[in-house]
């Protein structure tokens, strides 16, 4: 079984590996130089060239596409393509069970994903390691690893994706028999799931802590208004690199509130034209604007951050991968099951 | 042989005239089926079937497209599981576990195989799969049927595809080889072909054979025993050499079929004005003066069964002779 497994797999496998070998180069040519490059510079974020920026850019492209895509040309064809070719007729009539057959070709290509994933997680994240979330001296900055973007691609949480899409596929490819639809489903059902669980699932992982500041120009992010609508503030959090969940006002009582109406009066006029949209710099009329912030503490107006410290980042991985290949766990069953059952 | 039939198709054999019969019709059979079931959604692909296929025999199964040859078939070897009904093959349950499944070989309809695997591949595909596989009679065949082991099975014509998959089930060993339409895609020379190679493994193999065809006279030749499926029910199952010495075509003066002799079972009936044409089963001979006899060839009672099913008004099974 394991013969014909690698038989049937061995060119899509190779290919696969071509590539993440070739990435993996690339890579570790530049890596080096980047490291001794952080190591020894403060901003390294100023002396970072456009190559840089676009390979530490494409290493975030690379590990959110692989999966899918491994999970999608692996996963769904599995069992898809021998129930529309038909040759599972002959297969399953061999001395070997179904779920044997299944376990057989399951465990090869799960094996394989997580073997491909795993190193080209472990090499982005190495390679990334000293740009994750630097900050410019004057302006910009690389995404931190805990930011939604940057977390799903660093880690082991990519590996548990992978592994996740196989699984999602070859269940799809089993219900629907078909392996153009089924690749089609896998891919709809993966990115629906990839933007539901940082919106919706991860920050409820870890217990997120809560803290309230007062509002002075020392934690002042930035004041934003949209159109005609009242004014936001938002403020800094303790750690650049932690992951900001809530950011809002609270009034005395603690609920969260609109800022009073006399604040965008308050305001010193920004620099350039006010269109719509516009977010005010801080850094304009200091004298003023700190009037202001302390009147709005002296109301008793607070600002509450709500955010996963960067502290968490393994903790958190540890357990959205947990969420994941138990996710993986069922639909691996529920593909047995429909193996045996459905499929008769 | 067969003299042309009317166009009118009355009637059929009245179902208090079968003739009930144990349920063991065979000592050793290969298949026991009883009041067998299966049910796609809302729609029944086979019904109430009871049957006996014997070891050591090459049994045919016929009947006319969507009749439920292949879900019968599928039931057998395990592909599916019925939705009513127990089925017993070589002693098990189909497909039940790894041993059961070596005893059953399957070549599906189409022939399936692997496209991109050569011929020499899926040999070794058997053997890595079978454990009671005979390497040296699959290379045997493989080289007198003249196919090149390193060709891959997607550029084999379908009459050397069909080989490669016999050569797949035979080589396997197993107790029960069952064909789906096995020769219904080949040209009339390598469907001949094709079933000596399978008599002539049989003979070798000691091997109980079961396949189907909707094509009647492909069985004739190579057939001890034939099963009838009409409209997904059994209609008759027998030995060819039983079926051909009960089944009479009686022709005469128009007669009503239940004047007839209570030991006659009317199969096939065809009326005109004056003539009456029966088709019978009777284990007794014919001594009625009044009809000319003539003896029926398989492909006759065959087809007699098969025709005389939509005649019945009630929608009940009428000839079921088991």
């Amino acid at each position: 079984m394991i013969w014909l497994t690698w038989r049937q797999f061995r060119i899509q496998l190779l290919a696969v590996y071509a590539l993440v070998g070739a990435v993996c180069v690339w890579l570790a040519l530049t890596g080096p130089a980047l490291a001794h490059l952080a190591a020894r510079n403060k901003d390294v974020y100023d002396l970072l060239s456009s190559t840089d920026l676009l390979l530490f850019n494409g290493g975030i492209a690379v590990l959110a596409v692989a999966p899918a895509v491994i999970g999608i040309f692996w996963g769904a064809p599995l069992v898809a393509r021998e129930l529309e070719s038909g040759t599972y007729r002959l297969a399953w009539n061999q001395s070997v069970t179904r779920w044997r057959w299944l376990a057989a070709k399951l465990g090869f290509s799960v094996l394989a994903t997580a073997v491909a994933v795993g190193i080209l997680t472990t090499t982005v994240t190495w390679w990334a390691q000293p740009l994750d979330g630097i900050q410019g001296s004057q302006r910009g900055s690389l995404a931190s690893r805990m930011t939604p973007i940057s977390f799903a691609m660093r880690g082991v949480v990519p590996v548990s994706y992978a592994v996740f899409a196989v699984l999602l596929g070859t269940l799809v490819g089993l219900v629907v028999r078909r392996s153009v639809p089924a690749m089609a489903l896998t891919l709809a059902i993966y990115v629906l799931v990839q933007v539901a669980v940082p919106w919706w699932v991860r920050p409820h992982l870890i217990p997120p802590t809560t803290t309230t500041v007062f509002l002075s120009e020392d934690t002042l992010d930035g004041i934003a208004s949209t159109g005609s609508g009242p004014f936001k503030i938002t403020a800094r959090g303790a750690d650049p690199r932690d992951w900001v969940l809530t950011n809002q006002t609270v009034d005395a009582e603690g609920h969260p509130a609109a800022l009073p109406s006399w604040f965008g009066d308050c305001l010193p006029p920004p620099p350039s034209d006010p269109g719509s949209g516009a977010t005010t710099q801080v850094h304009q009329a200091p004298g003023t604007l700190d009037a202001c912030l302390s009147r709005l503490s002296d109301e008793g107006y607070r600002q509450r951050l709500v955010y996963q410290s960067h502290r968490h980042f393994w903790r958190l991985q540890w357990a959205e991968t947990g969420l994941y290949l138990a996710a993986s766990g069922v639909l691996a069953g529920l593909s047995f099951w429909w193996v045996r059952r459905r499929l008769s | 042989m067969s003299t042309p039939r009317k166009p009118r198709v009355e009637s059929a054999a009245r179902s208090d005239q079968m003739l009930p019969r144990g349920p063991r019709k065979y000592v050793s059979a290969v298949v026991a089926a009883a009041g067998l079931g299966k049910r796609y959604r809302r729609r029944w692909a086979l019904r109430d079937c009871t049957l006996e296929i014997p070891a050591g025999q090459v049994t045919g199964l016929v009947g006319p497209n969507g009749a439920g040859k292949t879900t019968l078939l599928t039931l057998i070897v395990g592909l599916l599981t019925p939705t009513v009904g127990t089925i017993e093959v070589c002693g098990g349950r189909p497909a039940g576990d790894a041993t059961q499944l070596a005893k059953v070989g399957f070549v599906a309809q189409d022939t399936p195989t692997y496209a991109g695997l050569t011929v020499a591949e899926h040999l070794r595909l058997g053997r890595h799969l079978n454990p009671r596989w005979d390497d040296a009679q699959a290379q045997e065949r493989i080289g007198r049927l003249g196919l090149d082991p390193s060709q891959k099975a997607g550029r084999l014509s379908g009459g050397q595809r069909a080989q490669l998959a016999l050569t797949l089930g035979l080589a396997k060993r197993p107790e029960l080889l069952v064909l789906d339409e096995p020769v219904a895609s080949l040209d009339p020379l390598a469907r001949r072909e094709f079933l000596q190679l399978l008599m002539e493994a049989v003979a070798e193999q000691e091997i109980a054979v079961l396949l189907s065809s909707h094509v009647v006279s492909d069985l004739e030749r190579v057939c001890d025993h034939v099963v009838v499926l009409v409209d997904s029910q059994v209609r008759v199952a027998d030995d060819v050499d039983t079926l051909l010495a009960t089944h009479h075509r009686l022709s005469g003066p128009r007669r009503e079929a239940d004047t007839l002799p209570a030991d006659q079972h009317v199969v096939w009936a065809s009326h005109t004005d004056r003539q009456s044409t029966y088709v019978v089963r009777t284990e007794s001979p014919v001594l009625d003066p009044a009809w000319t006899t003539t003896p029926q060839g398989l492909e006759d009672v065959v087809l007699a069964y098969m025709e005389g099913t939509p005649s019945d008004p009630a929608g009940t099974p009428l000839a079921v002779v088991r």
